[in-house]
């Protein structure tokens, strides 16, 4: 039970259970769909980015796992006010702790409130579920294209 | 629930009371024996592939000890043997699908590249735009995007049979879309989604009537059912060893004899030759003719003995255990509360694909996975199915003999746990 309750922390099943910052944002001027084939997960980020690359708001909607919908949820909670560059450092940083070794350190500082994903580094097969809403929300900064992007 | 043991019955009338002892055949599969998680594995995904018996293993290992030689081109002792054992493959291959001849049966890679053989070898010269290649909703992409590609290269048109909500092939519909631009039927043995087995027979008298040949994808009925070519009434046939307990990188394709010879080769090199110069080759003889380079030998080996393991157990006994699993499994399954399952026709194979309304198929995947359960979850290979269900994915727990009760017990109480932390 251990292993499960480390992967299904409390917080990932309350964001699953009530996502925030779930559906359409009427003022978003960027938007991305995003795409894991393997399991179907399809979702969307919206966001509204400043003329000084702030990210002032941030939504998401689409359907998927527990785990890719609690992590876009608290990923829209974290990155509201974040300039597009802190956006993509944080990114980095989930990213690269998502896909440590399983016994590397987790440095919990760093992670914040994203520690409670690093249960996701024991299932590689659950890696991309966890990264679908960042990689979308990735490329809805770095282009205003709206060419659906996928996980594969 | 009539089940496999008709279509088997079918086959073999000669009924075996011998009764089913799982344990002792359990213990012919090493892998069943290990741990995962710390937990005795519970493998319920042998749709995706099966496990090996020790006697397959032993038949590899003891060809690449004791006869490990290239074929059909050394005069030395080696060669004869491993050409020997290639070619009794073939003959036991030959006899499990009631072929008429050995020569009938093509060594390949696996059902995939069997589909990928017949459309361009038989289909692609054949087939002209405005012309119409008849698949089911329910294939699995290989049995869809080798004909779709014909279809693009060609303009023919790619025609889809319907299904019904319990997952059964609608005959009406199938009958509807075949017409005198027909140019071939393709369509699954049994479907790898919904379990459901098709009524072969029935599919190619209605596809005779227009001369239309039908390929079937055997990959899920060869492991399930009894295979008789003939009495089926195809004019081919494609299974995979690793489906059928033998290893990976082999399967086979059998072909009525007049429409292999009258095929061009799918691929040239070696072997398939008789002379070659630089202005001309003649081609072999079938069915070396569709069997280019060094084939894979053991694999052949492997697959003949898991033939033979096969016939040692018995289908129809094999059928008749299978069905009493699936019955079981589908009344505990029924009694989980919030479970939808897909594919309730009359007559399946022993596939249970469903969803719980309090979790995604992929999180089921990964909870069953921590309890020791293995299943698959996702789209099957099968996305248009999905889509026919309205889902982007389900889970299915697929049964092989090997399988018992206990574990049925095992899948349900999983499921117990997934609702219990998403629910
Ligand atoms: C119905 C069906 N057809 C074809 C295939 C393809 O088989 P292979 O990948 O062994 O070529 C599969 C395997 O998943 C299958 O289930």
């Amino acid at each position: 039970m251990s292993e499960l309750r480390e992967l299904y922390q409390q917080v990932i099943l309350d964001h699953n259970r009530k996502p925030h910052n779930f559906g359409p944002l009427d003022t978003a001027n960027r938007h991305q769909e995003g795409f894991n084939p393997l399991c179907g997960d399809h979702l969307h980020v919206y966001l509204r980015l400043s003329d000084d690359d702030v990210i002032e708001d941030i939504h998401f909607d689409g359907s998927g796992c527990a785990i890719s919908k609690a992590s876009a949820s608290l990923m829209t909670q974290l990155l509201k006010g974040c300039t597009a560059d802190e956006a993509r450092q944080r990114f980095a940083g989930f990213h690269a702790m998502v896909t440590a070794d399983n016994d590397a350190p987790v440095d919990l500082e760093a992670a914040g409130k994203l520690a409670v994903f690093s249960g996701v580094r024991e299932f590689p097969m659950r890696v991309k579920c966890a990264t679908l809403a960042w990689h979308t929300m990735k490329s809805a900064l770095d282009s205003e294209a709206t060419d659906p992007i996928t996980t594969e | 629930m009539t089940t496999a043991v008709q279509a088997v019955a079918d086959v073999m009338p000669q009924a075996q009371a011998i009764p089913f002892d799982v344990d002792s055949v359990r213990r012919d599969f090493p892998i069943l024996g290990r741990a995962v998680r710390d937990r005795a594995l519970v493998y319920l995904d042998n749709a995706a592939t099966t496990q090996k018996p020790r006697s397959v293993i032993d038949a590899m290992d003891r060809y690449y000890e004791e006869e490990n030689s290239n074929i059909h081109r050394g005069v030395h002792l080696l060669s004869q043997q491993a050409t020997f054992a290639y070619e009794r493959a073939r003959g036991r291959i030959a006899k499990f699908v009631n072929a008429s001849e050995s020569a009938e049966i093509v060594f390949c890679r696996g059902t995939t590249e069997a589909v990928n053989l017949v459309a361009h070898a038989y289909a692609r010269p054949r087939v002209q735009a405005g012309d119409e290649i008849l698949v089911t909703h329910m294939e699995h992409h290989s049995n869809i995007v080798p004909w779709q590609m014909l279809c693009q290269a060609t303009g023919a048109k790619l025609t889809v049979a319907p299904v019904t909500d319990e997952g059964e092939l609608d005959l009406a519909g199938f009958a509807d879309k075949l017409s005198s631009r027909t140019r071939l039927v393709a369509v699954t043995h049994a479907s790898n989604v919904l379990g459901t087995i098709n009524p072969i027979r029935q599919l190619c008298d209605l596809a005779h009537k227009f001369d239309i040949p039908v390929f079937v994808d055997g990959a899920q009925g060869a492991p399930h059912l009894g295979v008789d070519v003939r009495a089926l009434g195809c004019d081919f046939y494609a299974f995979s060893g690793h489906k059928l307990f033998a290893p990976t990188g082999i399967g086979a394709l059998w072909g009525r004899r007049e429409l292999l010879e009258a095929m061009s080769p799918y691929e040239g090199g070696g072997s398939m030759i008789q002379s070659v110069t630089f202005e001309a080759t003649t081609f072999a003889e079938l069915p070396n003719k569709f069997e280019a380079g060094t084939p894979n030998i053991a694999g052949a080996i492997g697959l003949a003995a898991a033939v033979d393991y096969l016939n040692g157990l018995g289908m129809e006994r094999i059928a008749a255990y299978e069905d009493e699993l699936l019955v079981y499994a589908t009344e505990r399954l029924l009694a989980v509360d919030g479970l939808r399952l897909f594919g309730t026709a009359a007559n399946k194979v022993a596939v249970v694909a469903f969803a719980l309304d309090a979790a995604h198929p992929h999180d089921i995947g990964t909870i069953l996975d921590i309890e020791g359960v293995a299943v698959r979850t996702g789209h099957h290979c099968a996305q248009p199915l999905m889509q026919r269900f309205g889902v982007p994915a389900m889970a299915r727990a697929s049964f092989a003999f090997y399988n018992t009760r206990r574990e049925v017990d095992a899948l349900v109480s999983a499921l117990g746990k997934v609702r219990e932390i998403l629910g």
